[in-house]
């Protein structure tokens, strides 16, 4: 009998996701046991084309990582979507609009001009891209913008969502586990749309620090002064997502001294993640005036790219009105 | 410009001070404009920013938070709670292209009626003034292919 395929696809990615996978060490070799994998652009040649002349259906399982940001990716999306039975959004930019997403802050116009005409690129020509051309040998194309980045089950169904940034190895050996056991009847998939190789409480939860009562007169910064190793890190003033952040990364930022920024996303029913630790972080301030409540603000200089670092298209708003005005 | 808009704002009102307050301008007979929707929270401090957020993703103008003056709260010092959140929250809606005045915070108790219904009287001119907001959903953030935003810049 031939073995079940596996695939494996990165849109708007960084490639950490791929590199969380090869990180579970000898676990990678039970994929390849159990699986005959068809198409991972990152691991091995493999054309469109080819994933295009498979039959619907025919792939078992297909981890999607990366968000949608231009029509190549939603295009994919569509295709994999066709030929999968189990799509996993796969990291925080298919579950949520991950890193990428920080671009619904700003318009298509500006972002291009940031990447092409700013005082550290050499462009002499002013060169911009161009989503056709007219070559001699033919007409040229490249994948378009959209104006705002899209989560992935903004447009294909998911069947289920692992998040983080990346999602922790241990955490996805666990899942290549399930997944092999459920081949061999030996447990069940989880509901459809459940959130896999996570945990259901907060980042909090799993860290090791000592919380009291908070109150904060100053926000700080991690390179600012030196934090007491045992302490809350939020208690000290500093900008800790842990607290909004979904569970299951074993809190390993915070045990590091390095603030949580939230890559798991919300917790279990938090419809926005950037309004839950913006509630969060509101509630610790300890001022009744005003004015000083506006200076201790002060010291968190971009809310909305803080609160939002991993999952800006996934939240009410998806999407800032300069963004989405660059339809227009 | 917007002589027939008619703006919508969600407003959240504390059940002791504010709530009251619409109360009895409705019990003195005052008179407001019928565009504030009214949402009873037990306390001011009940403000999710997820409430907010979801109002203006859903259509609505303008957003009012209402409680008990600082030092009335009748849970002590949860509308201190509130004031902070709507201090952070005006800045996260002004980052996403929000203005500002479409988020506002209003001290009124039980006995301040007159207050409340001058002060809601005011904010909608001000959001009529300001127009209206339609918030996009992403269902409506779909790319046609005739408005390519980097072909845009290139031409």
């Amino acid at each position: 009998m031939s073995k079940p395929k596996f695939a494996m696809y990165w849109a708007a990615a960084c490639g950490g996701c791929e590199i969380a996978v090869l990180n579970t060490h000898e676990k990678i070799l039970d994929v390849d046991a159990n699986f005959d994998v068809v198409f991972w652009p990152v691991a091995m040649d493999a054309k469109y084309k080819d994933v295009e002349a498979m039959e619907d259906k025919s792939i078992l399982l297909t981890l999607f990582n990366g968000a949608i940001r231009n029509d190549e990716n939603e295009h994919i999306a569509h295709l994999l979507r066709r030929k999968s039975q189990i799509l996993v959004a796969f990291g925080a930019c298919a579950t949520q609009g991950g890193i990428p997403g920080l671009a619904n802050l700003s318009n298509t116009k500006s972002i291009i001009d940031t990447a092409f005409s700013t005082i550290s690129t050499d462009n002499p020509f002013d060169t911009l891209p161009m989503t056709r051309f007219d070559a001699p040998e033919g007409e040229l194309t490249i994948p378009t913008l959209y104006p705002a980045v899209k989560s992935l089950n903004q447009v294909v169904p998911v069947d289920y969502y692992m998040p983080g940034c990346p999602p922790e190895s241990h955490q996805i050996a666990a899942v290549i586990d399930l997944v092999v056991q459920v081949l061999q009847g030996k447990a069940q998939l989880p509901p459809t749309g459940a959130v896999i190789g996570a945990g259901n409480s907060s980042v909090c939860e799993e860290c090791t620090r000592t919380r009291n009562e908070k109150k904060i007169v100053k926000f700080a910064r991690i390179q600012d002064f030196k934090p007491d190793p045992n302490i809350c890190l939020l208690e000290q003033g500093i900008l800790c997502c842990g607290s909004a952040t979904r569970s299951g990364c074993g809190a390993v930022c915070p045990k590091a001294a390095v603030p949580c920024v939230g890559c798991y996303g919300a917790t279990e029913d938090s419809p926005d993640h950037g309004a839950r630790l913006l509630n969060a972080v509101a509630s610790v301030i300890d001022s009744r005036d005003p004015n000083e409540v506006e200076k201790i603000l002060d010291g968190i200089p971009d809310p909305a790219g803080m609160f939002y670092r991993f999952g800006m298209p996934g939240s009410l708003l998806r999407a800032s009105k300069a963004a989405w005005s660059s339809e227009q | 410009m917007n002589d027939k808009f008619e703006p919508l704002i969600i407003g959240f009102t504390c059940n002791w001070c504010s709530y009251r307050a619409a109360d009895s301008a409705g019990l003195g007979r005052l008179k407001y404009p019928p565009n504030i929707r009214l949402i009873r929270l037990m306390c001011s401090g009940r403000i999710d920013t997820t409430f907010v957020l979801q109002a203006f993703a859903n259509g609505a103008d303008a957003v009012l938070i209402s409680g008990c003056h600082p030092g009335d709260c009748h849970y002590v010092e949860q509308n201190y709670k509130a004031q902070s959140r709507f201090l952070l929250m005006r800045r996260l809606i002004a980052q996403m292209g929000i203005e500002p005045q479409r988020l506002q915070l209003l001290w009124a108790s039980a006995a301040e009626g007159t207050i409340f219904a001058a002060e809601v009287t005011r904010m909608v001119e001000e959001i009529r003034k300001l127009g209206p907001l339609n918030w996009k959903s992403s269902q409506q953030l779909t790319v046609n292919s005739k408005q390519l935003a980097a072909a845009e810049v290139a031409a």
